[in-house]
């Protein structure tokens, strides 16, 4: 019995080519990361500064001044009501548009090709980016919050409810149509109850993520908690800064839970 | 009266599924078709009612021909055609009444649907054909909570409730276990004869159709190539039915439900 020796037998995991591309492909990455380190310019003496800086910036912010807590509540209030007006008026917009950008739904293409444009629009544009623009439209305070936080809800409760109404179970909506009822019908009884648990909990989703931006739209003039913190920042009041920022973290573990709490109930 | 005349059914370009069929459905009779998989049987039932559009020739129910309807009297003459089917295509998430009174969808107003009011004697009517079939007791109850039998109540139920000139059955025992499925069966037969009600039905259990229904209709290729009473379908009137698809298959047909629930599809 002759056996093959072990030097006439050889394995490579690569190709000689495939090992040139990996190599080549590491190069390229390697090549972005540095350049894109060397472009931005970073001032080093205020990195190595920055510990320095956190426990200055603490020492000033302790203890929270309290002395401003009914106006910080009576603003997290605010920023809860708009968070909470925007997503229901985004919920009863984005209805229609689901509607028509789902493929099984759509009446024809043009409507489908409308509403998938005006979920793209939606969602391309960040927050507050629609604040900015809403602000200088109708001017400083909640109503520009509210249309800019609706404005980028309509685009992700319109595409994830889209979704929903593409995956709805067929055979339900034939059975309706071949009773002899009229479209809207089937609408309302083979299709919404199929959709109706992504919906609620895509609301109840959305509104978590609403109620988080809009303690940021302040910043840009668009009311909510916001207004009052950029202020508190501007006068290097840190106290009171310390105060809002813990109001915040509480409002959004609240609102957490509750939207945890919810989405238990409705599924 | 249920006439149809030169039924041809070609999807895209591709060969006929239907090659001009002919079949008159008189009167009050329960009407068994039998056929392999793919002779054409679930697209003859739906271009009945024009789930599937067919390409030619004519179909009368009653005297109104179905095939040139447009939209809304297509939706009217649908009113008057129950249909059940192999999956029972219930809303799962609906209650049985809510599934039941869908066959009532083509006449009430819109806002009577979305409220859930419906007519009193719609109600009373669902609750007598729910008492009927045995499931009366879950009209609160989701459908999705029922087992196979009693999904397939409702949904003979549901078509019942529209009042139909005629039922439609699509495999509507294929999906149940044997017990259920001969219930299904003598339900079917039993409400044909008290409505005075024909029953079209899709089957691949030969054994019930020879059981439950007085003519049965043999399919092969988009043509009706048998049509008797269950006593004239003999072994060569089998063969010629099923023959060239897998022994297997036959077999499974020929056999009783105590053997096997036959899904052979």
């Amino acid at each position: 019995m002759t056996q093959q020796t072990v030097a006439e037998r050889t394995w490579a995991r690569y190709t000689p080519q495939q090992r040139w591309k990996r190599f080549l492909t590491m190069l390229v990455v390697a090549a972005a990361v540095v350049w894109a380190v060397e472009s931005i310019d970073i001032i080093w003496p205020w990195v190595w500064d920055a510990p320095a800086q956190v426990g200055d910036l603490f020492g000033r912010m302790v203890p929270p001044d309290v002395s401003n807590l009914r106006a910080i509540l009576w603003a997290l209030v605010e920023t809860l009501n708009i968070a909470t007006i925007a997503t229901f008026v985004a919920i009863f917009l984005s209805l229609p548009i689901a509607y028509i950008a789902a493929q099984n739904t759509t009446p024809n293409r043009f409507t489908l090709w409308l509403g998938r444009f005006i979920l793209v629009s939606s969602r391309s544009v960040n927050t507050l980016i629609w604040a900015l623009l809403f602000v200088a439209i109708f001017g400083p305070g909640v109503l520009a919050g509210i249309i800019a936080i609706m404005f980028r809800s309509i685009g992700f409760l319109g595409k994830l409810l889209g979704e929903a109404i593409e995956e709805i179970d067929r055979r339900p909506v034939e059975a309706l149509e071949a009773t002899g009822a009229s479209r809207a019908k089937v609408v309302l009884y083979a299709i919404v109850p199929q959709v109706m648990p992504t919906f609620f909990a895509v609301g109840i989703l959305r509104w978590d993520i609403n109620l988080r931006e809009s303690t940021v739209l302040g910043l840009v003039g668009a009311g909510g908690i916001g207004v009052i913190l950029q202020g508190a920042i501007d006068t290097l009041a840190w106290q009171t800064v310390a105060t809002i920022l813990l109001a915040i973290i509480a409002l959004v573990i609240l609102g957490e839970a509750l939207a945890a709490w919810l989405r238990k109930k409705v599924i | 009266m249920l006439r149809i005349q030169n039924l041809i059914k070609r999807y895209g370009h591709g060969e006929p599924v239907l090659r001009g069929l002919d079949l008159d459905v008189p009167g009050e009779s329960v009407v068994s078709i039998i056929g392999a998989s793919g002779a054409g049987k679930s697209t003859l039932l739906r271009c009945i009612n024009r789930l599937v559009e067919p390409t030619e020739g004519s179909i009368e129910l009653n005297g109104l021909e179905l095939t040139h309807l447009k939209r809304e009297e297509l939706r009217k003459a649908r009113r008057r055609i129950g249909m059940i089917f192999q999956g029972f295509n219930l809303v799962d998430r609906l209650t049985v009444m809510e599934n039941v009174q869908c066959g009532r969808l083509g006449y009430i107003p819109y806002w009577r649907a979305a409220l859930r009011k419906y007519p009193a004697e719609d109600i009373e009517r669902a609750y007598h054909l729910m008492e009927r079939v045995g499931i009366a007791h879950y009209a609160n109850k989701r459908a999705d909570a029922l087992s196979g039998g009693e999904r397939q109540r409702v949904g003979v139920v549901r078509a019942l409730m529209q009042q139909p000139e005629i039922l439609l059955a699509d495999e509507p025992t294929a999906s149940l276990d044997p017990v259920s499925s001969r219930q299904i069966m003598e339900l079917l037969q039993t409400l044909s004869q008290e409505l005075s009600l024909p029953v079209l039905i899709n089957i691949h259990n030969v054994a019930e159709a020879r059981e439950y229904t007085q003519r049965i209709v043999g399919m092969r290729f988009g043509k009706l190539i048998f049509d008797g009473v269950p006593a004239d379908l003999d072994q060569e009137a089998m063969d010629a039915v099923y023959s060239g698809t897998p022994g297997e298959a036959r077999q499974q047909a020929e056999s009783g439900p105590a053997h096997s629930p036959a899904v052979v599809s």
